[in-house]
């Protein structure tokens, strides 16, 4: 480990030497909306016609709808024509917090250390040109040529439209179709690019897949559009996102994530979330909008959904789940910390359509600051599902008079053998709890630090490991000044 | 060790203490009675530094140092252990990622390594047996469910966990039974030693009996009226208060 970060430093510093490398290319799309914009953004990425036509029918759609207001959220106006919707993807990475040395922003570097990252992350996430390094590291491509031999496919999705339409055609918004709702539209009709994996029958995919290693999809996060397939009796563990709070300019985060889960087939899939939040008095941040779903298609297939959202300046999403597959089983569990004046609507929407269906949902809220903080879920059980089974615990946490914490579960059951529990519960840290832990010795930051992981070590428990160390430091990071 | 000068203090505007005098050497263990309302926890929760009172006039000095100067938690590391009349539930956190925080704070505190996590789980092993705490104690969240009896010997545990200079404990004796008294001031009996000290707080003679405080104080009014032996005490047991307000003039 100690050899590669030299190695790494001293690739990187080189480039230092040089000055930034800017790519040739560059490519920007005036900002607005318009056909025009939808067919360039395809012409682009050289995509074939079908692909074109669905963005072209999404894009139409979408003209035809108008922005959710449900959500219980204060959302700032967008405005869809100051937009740019195409940033260069050969370019690599975004040059906002490498300034033109290709230094990092000291405060974010303040963070990185805090949460421990790794030198080659934190490039990565500053972006500098990692990509170079990390292709002639030989970790990028063992580690493809490992996948290789299984027959998993792990690429991006523009490679995945070039090297495997086929597949790209049968899933691709099978799972959520453009007309779902006002932003699938828009990321139907402009997505940038996002993750594919394929993982054939029977295959164990051996290694976490993460994010991390698709370093170009970095720069062009803004609709970013993944999709897993898992076929029969495989299994895969993906994990998304990262732990630093990564500025963006766009603050418009339209992203959607379809899993289809076949016989026997197992998905797990985490997310650590630290989007840039806004500042101390709520202005700016990242909007963070997403539309996940799993469709649970085979018999006995799983899939369990892990999210840790701390950031961003408004969340709102609901990784779903249909559980059309006899005997297919769904896990919702989440953390959500807001603070400051963020602002969270999230939960989970859980479909019981085939027989003897189970899901679990455990959703831990933690508010603090001026934030406000909802859990809203659906369970929703239709005739079909005979024996359904559902277990829901919602639970919130106030740190501090002046935030908010809300729950909105609806239940909508059509079959009378369905067993669903829910329960609820709202706490707060007490005085007298801070004050026993520091006339321990324990300072007040770090015992909420303990207090909210304590409380939200259910959900933790269920990420894999580095990720979970790296969720642990940022509950504490993402509170800190919360109380006194 | 301990030296508290002329000390004032409040809580919501309404003055408590109204000049405290007291010292503590090395090795003694001082006991401060008095009715409720006198100040009594007033005092050992200013001495750790609770947010809620504040010290209007004078001086607490621990081993030379300022102490009012100092945070709860820097006073902790620098030996001072309270033991609560009534210690708070930490539902979600375990004793033992608890107590490691605090023992490793203290050792950051002093400059040295936080303990490995095997030498630590054998440290809390050899300490529970101090106040005969159950391991089926220690592996839960912090005082979570516990009964009155076990509160008060988790809190001479974590005494023995993290050796204190200085303890204060506070009406450690209420709601305790026989058998539970006696293992809890037993257990503080063990953790004495010739360079630490003490402050017990109590209505009743019965802890006093086990513990054998060098100095009794009475406090009444916010101020400690009689200072005397361990008859002292005694007489307190048989005749209450009244005797020694009238002796003051209050």
């Amino acid at each position: 480990m100690e050899e590669k970060n030299e190695f790494v430093r001293e690739v990187a510093e080189k480039k230092y030497q040089y000055g930034f490398t800017t790519d040739v290319q560059t490519e920007v799309i005036d900002k607005g909306l318009s056909e025009e914009v939808v067919r360039l953004i395809s012409e682009k990425k050289g995509e074939p016609d079908w692909l074109l036509e669905f963005r072209l029918k999404a894009y139409r759609h979408w003209l035809t709808m108008e922005q959710p207001t449900w959500g219980h959220l204060k959302m700032p106006e967008i405005n869809y024509q100051d937009i740019s919707y195409y940033a260069d993807p050969t370019k690599s990475g975004k040059s906002s917090d490498s300034g033109k040395s290709g230094e990092i922003d000291p405060e974010l570097m303040k963070t990185f250390d805090k949460l421990g990252i790794p030198l080659e992350e934190r490039m990565a996430l500053a972006g500098t040109a990692v990509d170079a390094v990390m292709d002639s590291v030989s970790v990028k491509t063992t580690f493809r040529e490992k996948l290789k031999e299984k027959g998993i496919i792990f690429c991006s999705i523009s490679e995945a439209v070039k090297e495997h339409p086929e597949l790209v055609r049968e899933y691709l918004g099978s799972v959520v179709p453009y007309k779902d709702n006002f932003f699938a539209a828009l990321n139907s009709a402009v997505f940038s690019d996002g993750s594919f994996v394929y993982i054939p029958k029977g295959v164990r995919c051996p290694m976490e897949l993460s994010t991390y290693f698709r370093i170009n999809a970095r720069g062009t996060g803004q609709f970013e559009r993944t999709l897993i397939v898992c076929d029969d009796d495989a299994y895969v563990s993906y994990l998304e996102g990262c732990t630093a709070p990564l500025r963006d300019e766009n603050q418009l985060h339209a992203a959607i994530v379809e899993i289809v889960v076949k016989e026997n087939a197992e998905v797990k899939y985490s997310t650590v979330q630290n989007w840039y939040p806004g500042d101390k008095d709520g202005k700016g941040g990242v909007l963070n909008l997403v539309t996940k779903r799993g469709h649970l298609r085979g018999r006995n297939s799983r899939l369990s959904w892990t999210q840790v959202e701390t950031g961003s300046a408004i969340t709102w999403k609901y990784p779903s789940c249909v559980l059309s597959g006899e005997g297919s089983q769904a896990e919702f569990y989440s953390v959500a910390v807001t603070n400051n004046y963020q602002q969270a609507d999230t939960g989970t929407k859980m479909i019981h359509i085939g027989k003897n269906t189970k899901s679990t949902i455990i959703s831990k809220g933690i508010s603090a600051g001026k934030s406000q903080n909802a859990y809203r879920g659906l369970v929703k059980v239709a005739k079909t599902a005979d024996n359904a089974r559902n277990y829901s615990s919602c639970d919130s946490l106030l740190l501090g008079s002046h935030c908010g914490a809300h729950t909105f579960p609806y239940m909508d059951v059509h079959n009378d053998t369905a067993v669903i529990e829910h329960e609820a519960t709202t706490s707060k840290i007490s005085e007298d709890q801070l004050f026993y832990c520091n006339q321990r010795g324990i300072n007040t930051e770090e015992a909420v630090s303990l207090i909210v992981n304590g409380y939200a070590k259910e959900v933790i428990n269920k990420l894999p490991m580095e990720f979970a160390v790296e969720a642990q430091k940022l509950l504490g990071v993402s509170l800190e000044g919360s109380v006194g | 060790m301990l030296q508290i000068n002329n000390l004032h203090a409040t809580i919501n505007g309404k003055e408590i203490l109204k000049g405290i005098n007291l010292t503590v050497r090395d090795g003694e263990v001082h006991a401060i009675m008095g009715l409720n309302g006198a100040g009594k926890s007033t005092l050992s929760n200013v001495i750790v530094g609770h947010p809620a009172y504040e010290v209007t006039k004078g001086e607490i000095i621990f081993n030379g140092k300022d102490l009012l100067k100092m945070s709860p938690e820097e006073r902790a590391h620098e030996g001072i252990f309270l033991s609560f009349q009534q210690p708070v539930e930490i539902p979600g956190v375990s004793m033992v990622n608890f107590m490691r925080a605090a023992l490793n704070a203290k050792r950051q505190y002093q400059g040295q390594d936080p303990l490995s996590a095997g030498d630590f789980l054998k440290l809390m092993r050899e300490k529970r047996q101090i106040v005969e705490l159950d391991s089926r104690l220690t592996s839960r969240s912090v005082n979570e469910g516990f009964s009155g009896g076990e509160k008060k010997r988790n809190e001479i545990f974590q005494m023995a966990m993290l050796e204190p200079t200085f303890s204060i404990l506070d009406e450690t004796d209420s709601g305790l039974d026989v058998d539970a008294l006696r293992i809890v001031a037993e257990g503080f009996n063990k953790l004495r030693t010739p360079k630490t000290s003490a402050i017990v707080i109590t209505h009743y003679q019965r802890l006093l009996d086990y513990l054998k405080p060098d100095i009794i104080h009475v406090l009444i009014g916010g101020m400690i009226v009689k200072t005397g032996g361990p008859e002292l005490a005694l007489e307190i047991e048989n005749r209450g208060f009244d005797w020694i307000k009238e002796e003051v003039g209050l």
